[in-house]
């Protein structure tokens, strides 16, 4: 199972920011994104999920294409996905967020039990409002809702930002759980410490491209590229 | 009783603003179609009147809603649901259902006979049996449109576009059709205010005006989207406009509603329940 990309160009009305983007995950391995700010991360996670509409390329998911598809449909080829800044549906509680997770795959028993197993906290909070919980918990129900879509392809914008070093922690175990289970994770992040305890492959993208692609096991804390397409 | 009828029609008022961010001009237009409706069908169906008034309470709201559905699929989402935009579009609705009610139904109010003449009788008062079938219908159906949102699925769909239209597509929820539906069932519920009114206001096709400038009010006030605040306003808008209008003169009840309105804007700008921009 792989998801594939190739000369995606995608933008906001007549501004284009991404410039033709080669991109492949593939299943049971977690793929970082990285590139400083304003690059087109989080805008090429939009553009998969079709919440931005692609002007040209193609995005296939084992062969079948999600071009053109509108963005209700994509989830239901697979794709999930954690927005940066979570973006819960705030005044529903915990157990109604998880519910609109389930929507397309019909919130089954099963997939809500395991989900709570890999977030134990929310199930003590089924009945809060999303917007009342903490932030590590906000995030944990952010991936946890995207989980119940039972995913092939999980896509997470910076799911660790702003949280305490504990709450980080836990985000990763759940995210290598997920990759073991054989899940394609595409993981935008910031942090070289992140990238290299968590990823199998790492992207660097640069003005709307991806400038370089190699395996993390190639790469050491203090690598030149880390300082190149990052600045850190 | 008004209260009631008030409650109804805002609480649709408040949903479409609430789910779709429009703000609908012409639902005092939906009202006044139900109430047209219901004195068309109770011309046509043979019978008791009770029998008209139950097609009439089945039908007026079901084809106001499928105009409402049309004229979302046509108008508004042609149009982005830009705020701006569709309040331009709903005032030009407004008008030409106002012109065409005018040109095949005529000028003139007619009225519609009651499905029951009953009166309660008390020794110090009497009161319309009619107005308490009312009161009880519409707490009937806000309390039905309360368990439909907070306990069923659409209404959980609703409810989640209601907050991020952009990531509730993200899982799957087909956004335009819950507009449709959501639109659909604002309408429907203005039109069934309009059919429970009729008997004792009569059908005329300028009757939505009043109601339109009441339901803003009560949305004003209780906060814009927000369904308990809607019935909470509608219920303090609607007892003050009754004794007001009984006990002065109703142009005073709409001066204190309009100043209410006005403090309310001033002072809690995002109404009694709703939430801060």
């Amino acid at each position: 199972m792989a998801l594939e990309v190739q000369g995606l160009i995608a933008g906001y009305g007549p501004v284009t920011v991404l410039r033709g983007v080669d991109f492949r995950a593939e299943a049971g391995r977690i793929t970082c994104l990285m590139g400083r700010n304003g690059v087109g991360k989080s805008t090429f996670l939009k553009a998969m999920m079709g919440l931005l509409p692609a002007d040209s390329g193609t995005i296939t998911l084992d062969g079948t294409s999600l071009h053109g598809l509108p963005a209700h449909e994509v989830p239901k080829r697979g794709l999930a996905y954690v927005p940066q800044g979570r973006r819960l549906f705030g005044p529903l509680s915990v157990a109604e967020n998880l519910a609109v997770g389930g929507l397309v795959q019909g919130n089954d028993a099963a997939t809500l039990t395991r989900v709570l197993t890999l977030f134990p906290r929310l199930r003590e909070r089924l009945d809060q409002a999303a917007g009342t919980l903490s932030g590590g918990e906000q995030q944990m129900l952010a991936i946890a809702r995207a989980l119940c879509l039972k995913p092939k392809v999980l896509l997470l914008d910076e799911p660790t930002e702003g949280l305490q070093p504990s709450m980080i922690a836990l985000i990763q175990d759940a995210i290598r759980s997920l990759k073991a289970e054989g899940v394609a994770v595409v993981l935008v992040e910031q942090r070289v410490e992140s990238v290299l305890k968590l990823a199998d492959r790492v992207a660097f993208m640069v003005a709307g491209r991806i400038e370089k692609a190699m395996e993390v096991k190639d790469l050491t804390p203090d690598a030149d590229v880390f300082r190149t397409y990052v600045g850190v | 009783m008004t209260a009631a009828v008030l409650a109804l029609a805002a609480s649709g008022l408040s949903l479409v603003f609430g789910v779709m961010r429009v703000v609908n001009v012409a639902h005092g237009a939906f009202y006044m179609l139900g109430a047209v409706l219901a004195w068309a069908v109770a011309s046509f169906v043979p019978g008791p009147p009770a029998l008209a008034f139950i097609a009439a309470l089945i039908l007026a709201p079901l084809l106001v809603g499928a105009l409402a559905a049309a004229t979302d699929g046509l108008v508004l989402k042609r149009l982005n649901y830009d705020p701006e935009a569709t309040i331009v579009a709903t005032i030009g609705l407004l008008y030409m259902i106002e012109q065409a009610i005018l040109s095949l139904y005529g000028p003139n109010a007619n009225p519609v006979q009651a499905p029951f003449e009953w009166r309660i009788q008390l020794p110090w008062f009497g009161y319309s049996g009619y107005k308490l079938f009312v009161i009880l219908a519409a707490c009937a159906v806000l309390l039905a449109l309360w368990t439909f949102l907070t306990r069923t699925k659409a209404g959980l769909v609703m409810r989640a576009t209601q907050v991020d239209s952009t990531t509730a597509r993200a899982f799957g929820i087909n956004t335009d059709r819950v507009y449709m539906g959501t639109f659909a069932l604002g309408a429907g519920l203005a039109a069934l205010a309009g059919v429970l009114i009729v008997p004792i206001q009569q059908a005329h096709y300028l009757m939505g005006g009043d109601p339109l400038l009441l339901s803003f009010i009560v949305v004003i006030i209780g906060g814009l989207g927000s369904l308990r605040g809607t019935l909470i306003a509608a219920l303090v808008i609607g007892l003050s406009d009754g004794v007001i209008s009984m006990f002065f003169t109703p142009t005073l009840a709409k001066i204190l509603a309009t100043l209410l309105v006005a403090m309310v804007l001033v002072f809690r700008p995002q109404g009694l329940f709703g939430a801060r921009a």
